[in-house]
Parts: C-alpha cells; sequence; structure tokens
C-alpha cells in the first residue's frame, strides 16, 4: 500500500489518525511553509503528542522548585541526580505504563520497568534499586484479579533477571481504577557525582549509533496511543515485548562504553522511538542530526521509513560517540552480543533530516518538533461544591475491634508479601530495609552511605482536596523517609491524572501541583524529574488525580537506619503531631459509606515540617527504636503494623476519657497528617518529651510495648483488645486469598 | 588463594559473590568472562545466580555450552572446589556434573525470601564449618528452584551423604526439601539458596560467611577431597 501523499493527508485529514488536531496540522503547515509528507506528519504526530511534549500540563511543571545546592541534575535529562556526599550522585526517575498495562498486562509492566531501568543508566549511573507504584480496582473483580498477577509477575519478570532489586512501592486497590490501572515504575543508580552523561547529540560529524536490539514493527503508535482515552478501544499490539535478558546486556554494554569517555550522549529509546531520541538530543546540542534509515537493523524486510522512526521496539539506544572512537562501540557491543549500526551524523544546520536509499525522505527542524510544540492552557473550573460534601457521617455505632480488623484486611493496608515474595528483593547483597517498611534503605556500595527510598501518593484525598492532597503526597513520601533514617533530598513524580481536555480535571492538576510545589519549598525536596501520564479515563470515568511521590534521601551514618516495627518490650510508644479526630478522606470512612467521603485529612505544612525536623534530629540523637507514620487506617492500623511486623503487643492507655463514641472512632482511625508513633526507651521519654515541647511539636505518650494484644482504653473502660495473632492472620492472609481465586482476562 | 566467578551473559549475582569472598580476607577474586576456556590458575570456582541467556530455553541449558565449562569440567575433576548458586546450580545440572534437574516452582512463582535451611552433612569442604542439624538463615530467589531426581539418584544422595542443605519449610515443592547437594566426590556443590547474601547482620543472617570460609580452609590448607 502506497502511503498517502502530502495533499492527501490534508484534504482526507489523514493527521487526525496521526494523532494531530486540525489547528495542529495548520500549524505545522505554517511553521513548515509547506504541507508536510507522510513521515514529516508521523514525526509531529508522536512528538506533539501530550505523551512526548507535555503539551496541556507543560505551564504547570515549570512552577515546580528543580534546584537547591543538593541537585545536580534537574528535569530535562533522562533522569535528576542528586548529591548525597562524599562525591556520590544518585540518579532517579519515576514512570508511568499505565495505558500498555492495562491491556496487555505483564508486557505492559515489564516494560515500563525496562523502559526506567535504560533512563537510569542512560546517566551513567549503576542501577541499585527499583521501586513501583500500583493502583487498581476492587480484586473482588475477577479481571483485575487478572490484571493485578499479570503485572506484579511482569515487573518481577524483568527486574529479577536484570538483576535489581525491587525495594518497596505501594499498591492501593479502589473501584476508580478498575479500568485504568496505574502502573507507575521507579528506578534509582549510582554515580560518580562528576561524571553524568547526558543526551546531547552535539559535535558536528560524530557518529550517530543506534545499539541494542533490531528495530521491528512493534509499539507503533504508543505514544499517541497512551495520549487518547479508553485503552480498551485500542490495540493490543501496539503494546511492546520485553526482552531483558537483552536489557541486561545492554546496561552493561552501554556502561562500559560510557566508561571509555567516548560517549558524547546517549539516549533511551523509549516512547516515539527513534524520533524522539533523535530529535530530542539534537534539541539538547541547539544542533540538528541526520539519519541515513536503510542503515538501521531491521527484524524484518520492507520496514519502511515511517516504522522505522514510529518503532517501540524495546532495549535500544540511541548513542553519540567522538569521531575516530567508533571502533569502541563495535567492540563493546559485539563483546555483548548485541547489534550496533552506525546509522547517521550529528549536524549544525538545525534540521532532522533522514535519508533513505539516497533520497531525503523528511527534513524538519528540530526545533518545531521539541520546542515549538504546542502548549495548551487548558480551560480549569473548579467544581461547584467539593466532591464529597454531602455523604453521610459515619455510624458511630460499631465494633471497634472488627472495625480494626475490617481495615487491615483490606487490601490497600493488608500485608503486601504476596506482591513483593515475587521480585527479587535482595539481589546485589545491599538491601538494608527491603519491602513493608515505610521506606525502603539499600547500600550505596563503597561508602558507608545508604540511601532511603520511598514511593506515596493517595488519590483519595487528591480527589476530595486536590491542593491538600498534592501536598500530602510530598509530605508523606518525606516523612516515610525521616521515619527510617534518611534527610529526604529531592524527589520524582509520575502524575496520573484523567482526560485534560475537561475543565474540572485540569482543576484538578492546577491545584494538585501547586499543592504539590508548596510542599516541595517547605521540606526543601526539589522535583528533579517527572512525569506525566493523562487520559487515564474510561468511558468517561477518570480515575481519582494521582500524583504518585518517588522520594529518595540520603542515610549519612548506616547506624540511623529505623525500623518502622516495635523492636522491644517495655519501651514507651509516643505519638508525635497533632491530635485529631477527624474522619475526613479516611479509609474508615469510605468503607462505611461505599465512597471517598468528606474533606482530605488535616494538614499543615508547618506542623509538617516541624514533626518532620523533631523525628530527623530523635533519630540522629539515637533516641528512636523504631518509628512509623500514621497513614491510611489512621493510628490504630498504624500502631497494629508495628505489633505485627514486631511480634509483640502494645497497652494504650488514652489520657482524656470521654464519652463520645465519634471521639473513639476519630481517635482510632482519623488519618490526619504530620503524625509518627515512636518507641523509645522508658528512661528517655521525659527527654524526648521535652525536646518535642522546646520545637513546639505536639507529643504525648500512648503505652507501652508487651503482652500478647493491642489494647486501647481509657479511665473508663476498653475500646478494643485484639490478639496480635489475630491481627497478624488477617493481615497476612488477605492477598493471598484474594489471588487464590480464579481470573478472567475478559475486562 | 584464586578464586574464579564465572560472568554468563545475564549473571547477575556475580558481584555479590565477589563481594562475599572479599569479606574473608585478601584472596585473589576475579570475575571471569564466560568465553575462557582454561581455569587451571584458580583454587575455586563459583557459579553464580542470575539469568544466564535470559533462561529463555531453560535455566542454564545454554550457559552450559560456553567454553568456560570446560574449564570447570576439568577442575571438577582435578578435585578443585566449584559452587553452584542458584542459576549456577542450574548449570551444573545441566551439565551433568550434578544429578537430577530443577523445575518450575510447584507455587508457579517467582520467590524471594529468608528461608531456614537444616545442614545435613558437614564432612564436604563447604560444609565443614557447620553441625549437622544446624539450621541456617538463607535468601532464596528463583522461579526454578524446585529440585527432581529420579528415585534411584535420590536413594543414591541420601545413602552417600550427598544432600548438603534441606529446607525446613518447603517453599517450591523440591523433591525431599532439597536445598542443594554435592556431587559423588564432595568437590561440586549445587545450592538454591544465595550464600552470598546472608553474611553481614544487616543482611538478616551471616549464616552463609561460614560456607566461603570453609571453601577457604580446604583449599588453603590443602586436605585432600575426594
Amino acid at each position: 500500500m502506497a502511503e498517502p501523499t502530502a495533499e492527501q493527508i490534508r484534504d482526507n485529514q489523514i493527521y487526525r489518525q496521526m494523532g494531530l488536531t486540525d489547528s495542529e496540522y495548520e500549524r505545522v503547515v505554517a511553521r513548515l511553509g509547506r504541507l508536510p509528507n507522510y513521515v514529516e506528519t508521523g514525526l509531529f504526530g508522536v512528538l506533539w503528542s501530550e505523551h512526548c511534549s507535555y503539551k496541556s500540563s507543560r505551564r504547570y511543571l515549570k512552577q515546580f522548585p528543580t534546584s537547591g545546592p543538593q541537585v545536580l541534575q534537574g528535569p530535562g535529562e533522562n533522569a535528576g541526580v542528586v548529591d548525597i556526599g562524599d562525591g556520590i550522585g544518585i540518579a532517579f526517575k519515576m514512570e508511568s505504563h499505565n495505558h500498555p498495562s492495562a491491556i496487555e498486562p505483564y508486557q505492559g509492566a515489564a516494560t515500563g520497568v525496562g523502559g526506567i531501568l535504560r533512563d537510569i543508566f542512560t546517566m551513567g549511573a549503576r542501577p541499585i534499586a527499583f521501586l513501583n507504584s500500583l493502583r487498581f480496582g476492587s480484586l473482588e473483580d475477577a479481571h483485575t484479579r487478572y490484571l493485578f498477577g499479570n503485572v506484579v509477575a511482569g515487573i518481577g519478570g524483568y527486574g529479577n533477571c536484570v538483576g535489581i532489586p525491587t525495594v518497596g512501592g505501594e499498591a492501593v486497590f479502589d473501584d476508580v481504577y478498575r479500568d485504568n490501572p496505574l502502573v507507575n515504575a521507579m528506578c534509582v543508580g549510582v554515580l560518580p557525582a562528576d561524571k553524568i552523561v547526558k543526551g546531547t547529540a552535539s559535535g558536528v560529524g560524530n557518529p550517530v549509533f543506534v545499539v541494542g536490539s533490531r528495530t521491528g514493527r512493534d509499539g507503533i503508535h504508543g505514544a499517541t496511543f497512551a495520549s487518547a482515552e479508553d485503552p480498551h478501544e485500542k490495540e493490543r499490539s501496539a503494546v511492546q515485548v520485553g526482552d531483558p535478558f537483552l536489557g541486561k546486556l545492554l546496561m552493561e554494554a552501554c556502561l562500559e562504553l560510557i566508561e571509555t569517555g567516548a560517549v558524547v550522549g546517549i539516549q533511551d529509546m523509549g516512547a516515539a522511538g527513534l524520533t524522539s531520541s533523535s530529535a530530542e538530543m539534537a534539541s539538547r546540542a541547539g544542533g540538528g542530526i541526520e539519519l541515513f534509515l536503510d542503515k538501521v537493523p531491521v527484524r524484518e524486510n520492507g520496514m519502511t521509513p515511517y516504522e522505522m522512526m514510529l518503532s517501540e521496539s524495546q532495549e535500544r539506544m540511541l548513542v553519540v560517540m567522538e569521531k575516530g572512537k567508533e571502533q569502541l562501540a563495535f567492540d563493546i557491543l559485539a563483546k555483548w552480543g548485541l547489534q550496533i549500526g552506525e546509522i547517521g551524523r550529528v549536524t549544525d544546520d538545525g534540521m532532522l533530516r533522514l535519508w533513505f536509499h539516497g533520497e531525503q525522505v523528511a527534513e524538519v527542524p528540530v526545533k518545531l518538533l521539541v520546542d515549538d510544540a504546542p502548549v495548551y492552557d487548558r480551560p480549569v473550573a473548579a467544581p461547584q461544591e467539593a466532591p464529597a460534601k454531602h455523604v453521610p457521617l459515619p455510624n458511630a455505632d460499631v465494633n471497634l475491634k472488627d472495625a480494626l480488623l475490617g481495615l487491615l484486611a483490606h487490601p490497600s493496608i493488608a500485608d503486601k508479601r504476596w506482591i513483593y515474595r515475587q521480585y527479587d528483593t535482595t539481589v546485589k547483597a545491599a538491601t538494608r530495609v527491603g519491602p513493608g517498611s515505610d521506606a525502603a534503605v539499600v547500600h550505596v556500595p563503597g561508602t558507608d552511605r545508604a540511601v532511603a527510598l520511598a514511593c506515596d501518593g493517595n488519590g483519595r484525598y487528591v480527589y476530595l482536596n486536590p491542593r491538600k492532597g498534592g501536598a500530602i503526597a510530598v509530605a508523606e513520601a518525606a516523612r516515610n523517609i525521616v521515619c527510617t533514617g534518611g534527610t529526604p533530598l529531592a524527589i520524582t513524580n509520575c502524575l496520573n491524572f484523567g482526560n485534560p481536555e475537561k475543565p474540572e480535571i485540569m482543576y484538578q492538576f492546577a491545584e494538585a501541583t501547586a499543592g504539590m510545589s508548596e510542599a516541595c519549598l517547605a521540606l526543601n525536596t526539589p522535583v528533579v524529574s517527572g512525569n506525566v501520564s493523562l487520559y487515564n479515563e474510561s468511558r468517561g470515568k477518570d480515575i481519582f488525580p494521582t500524583p504518585v511521590i518517588g522520594a529518595v534521601g540520603v542515610v549519612e551514618d548506616e547506624r540511623y537506619v529505623t525500623p518502622s516495627s516495635f523492636l522491644q518490650t517495655g519501651s514507651a510508644v509516643i505519638l508525635v503531631g497533632p491530635d485529631d479526630d477527624a474522619l475526613d478522606g479516611s479509609l474508615f470512612w469510605q468503607q462505611q459509606a461505599g465512597q471517598a467521603a468528606g474533606d482530605a485529612p488535616r494538614f499543615d505544612l508547618d506542623e509538617e515540617v516541624r514533626v518532620q525536623r523533631f523525628v530527623h534530629t530523635l533519630i540522629r540523637k539515637r533516641l528512636v527504636r523504631s518509628a512509623h507514620d500514621v497513614s491510611e487506617g489512621g493510628l490504630a492500623v498504624a500502631l497494629a503494623e508495628m505489633c505485627i511486623d514486631g511480634g509483640m503487643g502494645l497497652q494504650v492507655e488514652v489520657a482524656e476519657a470521654r464519652d463520645d463514641a465519634n471521639h473513639r472512632l476519630g481517635w482510632l482511625f482519623s488519618e490526619a497528617q504530620s503524625r509518627v508513633c515512636l518507641e523509645v526507651r522508658a528512661e528517655d521519654v521525659e527527654r524526648v518529651l521535652e525536646e518535642a515541647k522546646a520545637l513546639g511539636v505536639p507529643a504525648a505518650v500512648l503505652g507501652v510495648t508487651g503482652g500478647f494484644t493491642l489494647t486501647v482504653r481509657d479511665g473508663r473502660g476498653t475500646w478494643l483488645e485484639v490478639s496480635v495473632s489475630e491481627l497478624k492472620d488477617v493481615y497476612r492472609k488477605t492477598l493471598q486469598e484474594a489471588m487464590d481465586r480464579p481470573v478472567s482476562q475478559a475486562g | 588463594m584464586k578464586w574464579a566467578v564465572v560472568v554468563f551473559p545475564g549473571s547477575n549475582c556475580d558481584d555479590d559473590a565477589v563481594a562475599a569472598i572479599r569479606r574473608l580476607g585478601d584472596d585473589s577474586v576475579e570475575k571471569v568472562w564466560h568465553l575462557e576456556r582454561d581455569l587451571s590458575a584458580y583454587d575455586a570456582i563459583v557459579l553464580p545466580g542470575g539469568f544466564s541467556y535470559g533462561d529463555y530455553l531453560r535455566s542454564g541449558a545454554i550457559a552450559r555450552f560456553s567454553p568456560a565449562m570446560q574449564g570447570v569440567q576439568e577442575a571438577a575433576l582435578q578435585g578443585k572446589l566449584v559452587i553452584g548458586i542458584c542459576n549456577g546450580f542450574q548449570v551444573l545440572t545441566e551439565a551433568g556434573l550434578l544429578p537430577g534437574a530443577l523445575l518450575r516452582n510447584d507455587n508457579l512463582q517467582f520467590r524471594c525470601e529468608m528461608v531456614r535451611l537444616t545442614v545435613r552433612n558437614n564432612t564436604s569442604p563447604f560444609t565443614a564449618g557447620y553441625e549437622v542439624g544446624q539450621t541456617l538463615s538463607v535468601p532464596i530467589a528463583h522461579g526454578e528452584g524446585r529440585y527432581f531426581a529420579d528415585e534411584q539418584t535420590l536413594l543414591e544422595l541420601e545413602r552417600n551423604h550427598r544432600i548438603a542443605f534441606e529446607y525446613e519449610t518447603n517453599p517450591n515443592g523440591s523433591v525431599r526439601n532439597i536445598a542443594g547437594i554435592l556431587n559423588e566426590r564432595g568437590n561440586v556443590l549445587g545450592m538454591m539458596p544465595h550464600p552470598e547474601r546472608a553474611v553481614a547482620n544487616w543482611m538478616g543472617s551471616e549464616d552463609g560467611l561460614q560456607l566461603f570460609a570453609s571453601m577457604r580452609r580446604y583449599a588453603k590448607e590443602a586436605i585432600h577431597v575426594g
């Protein structure tokens, strides 16, 4: 079939199928001064897609704080890099693979892991850890079980094979994600702080190589597909297939190649493959690039320039070498048994020029493709009233023990062992704290330091109050780093939202990112990398707005590493942070009401900063045995988790006795923020309380560790008493039992 | 003493093995690329964990044809020490240096967790530092670790004390809870758990260190094997 002519593309509006709107096409024609041919239209279609151009989100992303003395590389490169001292940099980024995972969960998730892995080693960093953040519908649904089971298997399938430990993450289950599961993967790597490699195509005449896998017809239109709604109408064939073995070889080969010092620039071929990698590399250098597409190693005969430029075949990199050093690349790639093709060279005329068998098939200004993509200031409209304003208050007449067990049995709270035992969590023998804690801690080879890593985000809070919810996401991620013994340094994020063409969704986006910015500033955790995933809607229904934060901190001395469960009987347990009994935004209220309810939980940024500073200081004074932040499920769940994993009970005496059932509910299940449970030696209690007072941080003794039960009582009587073994049983078996049930591939 | 850690394409526990051995002292430890045929310079050879050749055909099935495996065969014949960990164990069974095979876990999932092992033999160069019946904490991380052998082979293994380690609680469906076995001469050990990931308290266990220490003592003191 012959490709349509430039005139046919215009007359038959073929550009629409290639991802361009009428006005975008007109913009191309006007700037180009002529009609684009088929290949050129394809280039604009993918690079101007939401996925590649961030055209709806860009103006908001610009507001994020991105700098600070700890930032070695901010947004704009393949990953951000922070300085953890001793000349060591930590590169990290998080990326979404939501749409492919909804259709082909195993490969969608696996290639998400592979893609983020390449973004990290591209920086010259050796990857040391993966984390992931997952959202699914209810596990009552057989199709959700199919998606969930295969996503977990796919993450493990790729990560285990490449030999990087998966050390942490989170998984949340809520009906709103039924048709739009979220799969966000984060990778972290280590590199010498002065040896950051960039994705730059500079030096006129330098040769350009494609290395790794051959280019096939898979994944064509992946980027445009991620930018259109309703994955169920999309073709499964547009999902790429990963090859982790090749990914591992490519990682080793690229790191070896970078080690030679002859690499000018290198970039992963992710979304929009050769198109985005070549155009972006040329754009960063402010120059041009020309490619001879007949030189690209291909998987099958008869591939057209259009197909080669849009292919999303996995495990490929674009590499610019110093001229004259080509042989180094050929030798190293041959050692690892990988393909390499010299396919082009760097130019200085600012053009992306494509040749095929001696014929020029495209010539487009790089600047037009990359920097002059349209930026939309989409309409923003606040909803008439808060979304959950009229939800009736929870019934206070409940059995408190049953309520606690009900929360522990909720898959969002229940033990995630079913997930993470499928991941290799200990390869590299550097995992100090693996999954199941507030944050993971990974030893940095060759130093006495470690990095603390956490993923957090609560879509329900953002839905109820986007600004507060956005700030909470950042605060909680940083708080988890602090609780584990780290100093938060910076964050990456995945902004998972619905359809940006709806003003109320753009309102969520604008508010949530503003809240994130405020928290990043206050907590001194700039944004150094990130990714936006829009159009997470199906059948007209949008997901909860779900910004997911990946936070990185440094543990300057490994003695600061702090567990999140009770270590010893006879310790005092202190609640740091505000006393609050409002159930706004809580999972408890949602379970009762059958929907998200109230406002987002109490949150005050100044209070948050003080609490984090206090806990951070106490840990450095070695006054904390264990620490756990209060999050989903509230104080009762936080304490139960500390008991379960610590294998001991806790006797809580609530200081203020009140005959008020609502107060009891709120005390147990409020998800008010900025709260941390600390286990301290009995003899240190006075000192801890005094220091809290001096810093203006509320702190109160809750009780004493030990015994077989978690018991909460006040002067009037016992609120609840549950044996630790019963807590543990419910907590541990939920996911296993859910996943023992049959699955259904049919959505 | 000179150690070789063989690196196949797709090996990923090679650095961990090197780091574990370095904890013992100043032995020479070299990573040896799988194309190296001659391993005669080394006193002990480690086949590390990972996914050699992606394990796409069958775990270890392709790696066994690597040139380095000729060197491994010769070393084994000469009575030198050879240990295969996880994927290395799979390679050793594929190469016929150890009997039996490693099948897909009975739960059909990859499993990574700390497991308890019972030491069944303490006369081998690998296990002499342990007591028979002693329990060790060592992590597993595999999807194809279900040991299988025919009844005749199992009898033979038991009779000759060639079962080095058993799982206290079977994580993968291995026949007779087998976690690690020795060859007839006792100088080749294959085990699915990862002793190199249990060499420091902060890893959750340091029970694996003794295994490498024991190998070292045998090689250093030139105790005759077999």
